[in-house]
């Protein structure tokens, strides 16, 4: 279980993205956090594996506080924590294989790694992983050369080989088309519940939020305005997140997405 | 033409200035003019010694011809492979040295009190130019190549350092930020994250100094610092100018192989 206690985060510049954040996310949830672009969606996930230095609160991971940890113990925590990023974050002259490995930095020495040595059992399941994803025949393609959507399954392989608890997902779709945002949304779904995994996922499509996730927070100027599930997103809850827009279309499209058939039809890029 | 309502008033639109006051702006490019104009007048070009010198400039440079490659083919051979090896070596030892102090002189990388003694370090490595460079070794160290390897590792530091600092202050943090998720240790993270952000134009780099090395190591020659500056030298003295236009267009020759060459092997590791 991931628990957020009172987090709060005020950047050098004295902007306030973060106002006292208390977050429980069960062992298995996966959650979507919306809200619009400088909520702190971003900042709330990056104050979790202290990529960017809460300024108070605290994070745990199960029993483990991640914010009084010391460097060298952060390190070890952040392998329990895989990240997948917006624009892949691929190193993009390193090959898919190489970039999949490096899930595994934590665990390997560096001698081991500088050589690109890494146990057989991670060759395994670096092979699994990408076979799963559907792409195992392109291990020595550089990630500069894949498409994006074949990038994000690359990022995720390298969040998955990490073997971690928990997932925290920033905008995985906000670089693709609308069919592969649904696919790749539903792959990460998917992979969640293969393993039982909680995840964060940050994300400003609405719509997306709401086909894959059973609960979502919304996320305005670094407060939750909004804990629940996705038919609880009524005109007013949104006007709360968003701002003052017309949302009848927002809610509408929902209920059409129910069937799944239609998943792969289009329409998702429609929302604000 | 039309009896039409004419406008209220006509929006017009004009590029915005790169300088916004007029003042500033104007006074600037008066101030400019009038320096020149002066600058122009106190130089004091006296065309008549111009003149003079034109059929000198003819007999001197007409000297050069036919370049002479043979009768000290021996020493420009030796002052080649001197300079080649020089180049080699001071190349290789300042681009050694130059990765420690270019990684600490990446803002986004070192500590702040780190950031300033390597910032300084490339500031005093390249405020004296190769020749100064050269001059204090032959004092310290004698005549002989070893001094000329010294100025030139020197300048390399100052050189590759500062670049190399500054792509990877260039570089794209978020594939940084990706590998530091994982767990990586720092040095996992500078050969994952780092590294294969910087190479090719480093290797790039690399090149390009090998190139300026090697046209230096004829300069750093002059002042004593061995390689082929020496045999070039002695041949000016001995006024065997066919023999120092042959060293003149092997130095061309050499220095246009590791261009192009320089060229074909970044676009390879790109």
């Amino acid at each position: 279980m991931l628990r957020l206690v009172g987090l709060c985060k005020r950047y050098k510049t004295g902007d306030l993205a973060l106002k006292n954040i208390d977050l429980e996310v069960p062992d298995g949830q996966v959650m979507a956090l919306i809200g619009p672009s400088g909520a702190g969606k971003s900042t709330l996930i990056r104050c979790i594996n202290r990529l960017v230095e809460p300024t108070s609160g605290s994070v745990y991971l199960n029993d483990l506080e991640l914010t009084a940890l010391n460097s060298g113990k952060l390190r070890k925590a952040r392998r329990r924590m895989g990240m997948i990023f917006q624009e892949y974050a691929l190193v993009e002259r390193l090959t898919v294989m190489e970039n999949v490995l490096s899930g595994r930095l934590g665990y390997v020495g560096f001698w081991r790694s500088y050589f690109r040595r890494f146990p057989q059992s991670n060759i395994d399941e670096v092979f699994r992983l990408l076979e799963r994803v559907g792409l195992d025949h392109m291990v020595d393609k550089r990630a500069d050369e894949l498409s994006g959507g074949q990038r994000q399954r690359v990022g995720i392989c390298r969040a998955l080989v990490q073997n971690p608890e928990v997932l925290l997902v920033d905008e995985p779709t906000a670089s693709l088309d609308p069919k592969t945002s649904r696919q790749i949304m539903r792959l990460i779904v998917e992979l969640c519940e293969e393993r039982s995994l909680s995840a964060i996922i940050n994300i400003h499509d609405v719509l997306l939020a709401q086909m894959f996730s059973k609960r979502i927070v919304g996320l305005d100027e670094g407060k939750i305005v909004y804990d629940g599930p996705p038919d609880g997103l009524t005109a007013d809850v949104l006007t709360q997140i968003y701002g003052e827009e017309d949302w009848s279309e927002t809610i509408r499209a929902v209920q059409d997405d129910d069937d799944q058939d239609e998943a792969d039809s289009a329409s998702g890029g429609s929302a604000p | 033409m039309t009896s039409g309502p004419v406008p209220a008033a006509r929006r017009t639109w004009k590029r915005p200035p790169f300088i916004k006051r007029p003042l500033l702006r104007w006074g600037l490019m008066v101030g400019a003019a009038v320096y020149i104009t002066l600058a122009l007048g106190t130089m004091d070009a006296n065309w008549g010694r111009v003149a003079d010198g034109m059929p000198r400039a003819y007999r001197f440079f007409s000297s050069f011809f036919p370049p002479d490659f043979t009768s000290r083919g021996g020493d420009i051979v030796e002052g080649i492979l001197e300079s080649l090896w020089m180049t080699v070596i001071s190349t290789a030892f300042g681009i050694a040295l130059s990765i420690p102090i270019g990684l600490g002189a990446a803002r986004n990388l070192a500590p702040r009190p780190v950031y300033l003694c390597a910032r300084a370090v490339l500031a005093i490595s390249r405020t004296f130019p190769e020749i100064i460079l050269a001059l204090f070794a032959v004092k310290l160290f004698g005549f002989g190549p070893f001094a000329g390897i010294l100025a030139l590792s020197i300048a390399t530091i100052g050189f590759y350092g500062k670049l190399l600092a500054e792509d990877i202050e260039s570089m794209d943090p978020g594939q940084a930020e990706a590998v530091k998720a994982t767990g990586a240790s720092w040095l996992q993270w500078l050969n994952y994250a780092v590294q294969p952000q910087v190479i090719p134009r480093m290797i790039g780099l690399g090149m390009y100094r090998f190139d300026i090395n090697f046209r230096e190591s004829a300069v750093v020659g002059i002042v004593g610092g061995g390689g082929i500056g020496a045999t070039l030298l002695t041949s000016f003295d001995r006024y065997e100018f066919d023999s120092a236009a042959a060293i003149l267009l092997i130095i061309i020759t050499i220095v246009m192989v590791v261009e192009y060459s320089s060229g074909y092997i970044r676009n390879w590791v790109q």
